[in-house]
């Protein structure tokens, strides 16, 4: 049957701390991260909305903790994480497409995603702080 | 191997047991999600931008809009099943051990949907009360 010395010759999966670090390979881990953070964040929007629909006195008591310096930093993280994902999914939508693969593409592509990603952050936060 | 003498080929066996057990499916759901979010969040942003600061009564007057309520419900419900497989694939990739795995699994689902019942409860009390 299965042949030990077979199975310890199989190749592995390169590990991740062997890489040489590239930008591509850093925004495909933050693309995870970002949908990690936003995964977790949806607990702020289900929150906020059940305070809502609660009264008054939930809504004034959630809103204060969001309006709070600590909430305010992890809401814009999120806004954040929101942006930079969406961006890096239309990123993964033109290699669906079958465009983006070569090495400079693909590199543009993941600045692209990263500045684009935090300017447009600053523009809603600015936004946000003009429209209150 | 015995299985030589059976009148059944590898594909009889091999099928339903891909490492997904379900083809491509999941990855388009993922892509289907992901563009409805993408269209999605640009009117949940504007919103957030919008509410931020705002008092009680235009917040529920915003939220009680049947328009905003629909597009919310969407946004939310898109966004849920969206996560939900996305951080299955996580799991697939990441939690190893089979027991480990089912349980993480199944908070995943149990997770995604408590936070897509609730927001979703939320907004349909907040629009039909409005």
């Amino acid at each position: 049957m299965a042949d030990a010395r077979l199975a310890a010759s199989r190749p592995l999966s390169p590990h991740l701390q062997v890489f040489r670090f590239l930008l591509t390979m850093a925004m495909s881990i933050v693309h995870r991260m970002t949908g990690g953070f936003l995964y977790v964040g949806t607990v702020f929007v289900a929150v906020w909305l059940v305070a809502a629909a609660s009264g008054p006195d939930w809504f004034a008591r959630v809103d204060g903790v969001y309006q709070s310096w600590i909430g305010r930093l992890i809401l814009l993280g999120l806004v954040w994480s929101l942006i930079h994902h969406a961006i890096g999914g239309v990123r993964h939508f033109i290699w669906d497409l079958g465009y983006g693969f070569d090495k400079t593409t693909a590199d543009r592509m993941a600045l692209f995603n990263l500045v684009a990603g935090i300017v447009l952050t600053g523009v809603v936060a600015i936004a946000a702080f003009v429209f209150a | 191997m015995s299985k030589s003498f059976r009148f059944q080929t590898s594909l009889k066996h091999a099928r339903g047991f891909g490492s997904g057990k379900s083809g491509t499916g999941h990855f388009w759901q993922q892509r289907v999600t992901g563009v409805a979010a993408l269209l999605l969040s640009l009117v949940y942003v504007v919103l957030l931008v919008k509410l931020q600061g705002d008092d009680y009564g235009t917040v529920m007057a915003t939220l009680g809009n049947p328009f905003v309520a629909v597009l919310m419900l969407a946004f939310l419900g898109v966004s849920v099943w969206h996560m939900k497989i996305g951080m299955q694939v996580i799991i697939e990739d990441y939690v190893n051990q089979p027991l480990l795995r089912v349980l993480a699994l199944m908070a995943n689902s149990f997770f995604s949907a408590l936070v897509g019942i609730a927001s979703a409860a939320a907004l349909i009390k907040i629009t039909f009360g409005a």
